[in-house]
């Protein structure tokens, strides 16, 4: 395998990427946000749309709308007479539907909607990796500090309320974070994919832990696997990095299931 | 006088056009233990929840003192199964405490065994026991118990509710005790509310048991709920549990 600098820079962004997507994706697991994430990610091409309307950079146009996402979903969840998943299907398609038209209509710009669809982390440049990195930095920090008060409002938001916890800002924090890994996600599995990404290595994860902490730390440790063995896959078959990169991961998810049901059976017989 | 620690005034929540609670008067001091009484859906947990913070009131106003420490029991908590989480882990979730500490506290509450064990596979009442030793050692200066004796049987409310009692004396903590036995409330307790969505009733156990406003919610065999134990004495007990002597 030739390590080309595309190559290279794909695995850097890939493997910064999953070590934040990791924790992230614990609590999107945890918080039952799978369905909120995949509004947000669908939302990204609006974003998409939008900054390329305003000729500003596309990963804080996806940031933005993503997160204004978030605060509509907040909104209409305390009053709406439909359910939360119907509410989350009527936003995440009605964005992505019009993202796709705004995209065509913009005859002037050139870009092709499959590479934000399933992602193009081959031709991730410099730049990107710097946000990717810069953003998955202050992340981590914010993760790490507020980490036990983000604990404790997943544990039950009452007590968190009355111990003092702040979970309404916290909650809101978590939203700034979200929105900020679905626009890197985009680029490095597409928004398609990027639920995939957030939930199936803390899926796999959950199977081996006994504390969040550890459940957190597995998922990143997976997903930067998945990565790298998918970046590999990707280029020694010269199949689409993004659903590779996913295939991996899913991949891990069995092994990890199969090996603790073959655990979980021997200890009954023994015990 | 101690100063109060946390308090309702005229409190009043609405929710779907219709009062859970209204005009609730209420006030814990150091110390005190305040039983809250009532007939189901009577807005018991809603109070228990006002004082939390959970609920903000939509009349009234609610007061919570300076540098108050909440230990709130809720009735259920439900995790997520996808949340690993053990009662070890659970007890350092605010602030990080000494593991001989940790071990003393659940031990006092007799989950001690249980504490690596996932909270997902804990009963109702091991759960609230474990909030319980949390409060304990976050050394808690207000406790707000919702039906903690749930799932428990006779002897295990007794003591429960001993534990309480020793819980406050040790404290000096306010305790807010949401409550459905009668006995343990009229034996236990220095003030009892009786609500139905507004305050029915209050004071003394000696006081509530002998108004008509609680005979009337509970029936007029609950001011005798404490003649259980009569038959067996040659003494009579008054409403609290104190003893007086045979007429």
């Amino acid at each position: 395998m030739i390590f080309d600098d595309f190559i290279s820079r794909a695995v850097i962004a890939g493997v910064g990427f999953a070590i934040i997507a990791g924790p992230l994706g614990c609590f999107v697991v945890w918080q039952r946000l799978a369905y909120f994430g995949d509004a947000m990610a669908h939302s990204a091409l609006l974003g998409v749309a939008l900054a390329l309307a305003f000729e500003i950079n596309i990963l804080i146009g996806v940031f933005t709308v993503c997160f204004l996402i978030a605060l509509i979903v907040g909104r209409i969840g305390e009053q709406s007479m439909l359910s939360g998943d119907s509410t989350l299907g009527v936003l995440s398609h009605s964005s992505l539907s019009i993202g796709l038209v705004l995209v065509s209509l913009m005859y002037w710009v050139r870009v092709d909607v499959l590479h934000f669809l399933f992602g193009n982390i081959l031709a991730v440049s410099w730049y990107e990796i710097l946000m990717i990195y810069g953003g998955g930095a202050a992340i981590m920090f914010v993760l790490i500090r507020k980490w036990n008060n983000l604990i404790c409002l997943t544990v039950d938001e009452q007590i968190a309320t009355a111990e003092d916890m702040q979970p309404v800002k916290n909650r809101f924090l978590m939203m700034v974070m979200l929105a900020a890994i679905v626009a890197f996600a985009m680029k490095i599995v597409g928004i398609i994919l990027t639920v995939a990404l957030l939930i199936i290595p803390a899926a796999a994860a959950r199977q081996f832990a006994r504390t969040p902490e550890q459940m957190a730390v597995l998922a990143a440790a997976f997903g930067v696997i998945a990565v790298i063995f998918g970046l590999m896959l990707s280029v020694e078959f010269d199949t689409p990095p993004g659903p590779s990169i996913v295939v991996n991961a899913i991949g891990i998810f069995i092994i990890g299931v199969v090996a603790t049901t073959i655990v979980r059976k021997r200890k009954r017989r023994s015990g | 006088m101690d100063s109060i620690l946390a308090g309702l005034q005229s409190a009043g929540v609405i929710r779907n056009g219709r009062w859970l609670i209204r005009d609730i008067d209420l006030s814990i001091r150091p110390g005190e233990i305040v039983s809250l009484i009532g007939p189901n859906g009577s807005g018991k947990s809603t109070v228990a929840k006002v004082l939390s913070g959970s609920i903000v009131p939509d009349s009234g106003s609610v007061f919570r003192g300076k540098g108050i420490r909440i230990g709130y029991v809720p009735q259920r908590v439900v995790i997520d199964s996808t949340l690993p989480m053990t009662i070890r882990r659970l007890m350092n979730i605010n602030e990080k405490f000494d593991k001989l500490e940790v071990e003393e506290a659940l031990d006092e509450m007799n989950i001690l065994k249980a504490a690596d064990q996932p909270l997902q596979e804990l009963s109702g009442g091991e759960f609230q026991r474990a909030l319980f030793a949390r409060a304990l050692l976050r050394k808690a200066n207000l406790l707000l118990l919702d039906e903690p004796s749930q799932g428990l049987d006779f002897k295990g409310e007794i003591k429960l509710y001993n534990q309480i009692v020793d819980i406050r004396d040790r404290l000096n903590c306010g305790v807010l005790l949401v409550c459905h036995n009668l006995h343990m409330v009229m034996a236990k307790t220095d003030s009892v509310i009786c609500i139905n969505s507004h305050v029915c009733c209050a004071g003394t156990p000696v006081d509530v048991v002998n108004d008509r406003a609680f005979q009337e919610l509970f029936g007029p065999e609950a001011a005798h709920s404490h003649a259980l134990y009569r038959h067996h004495h040659d003494h009579s007990h008054l409403p609290d549990g104190s003893i007086s002597s045979v007429q």
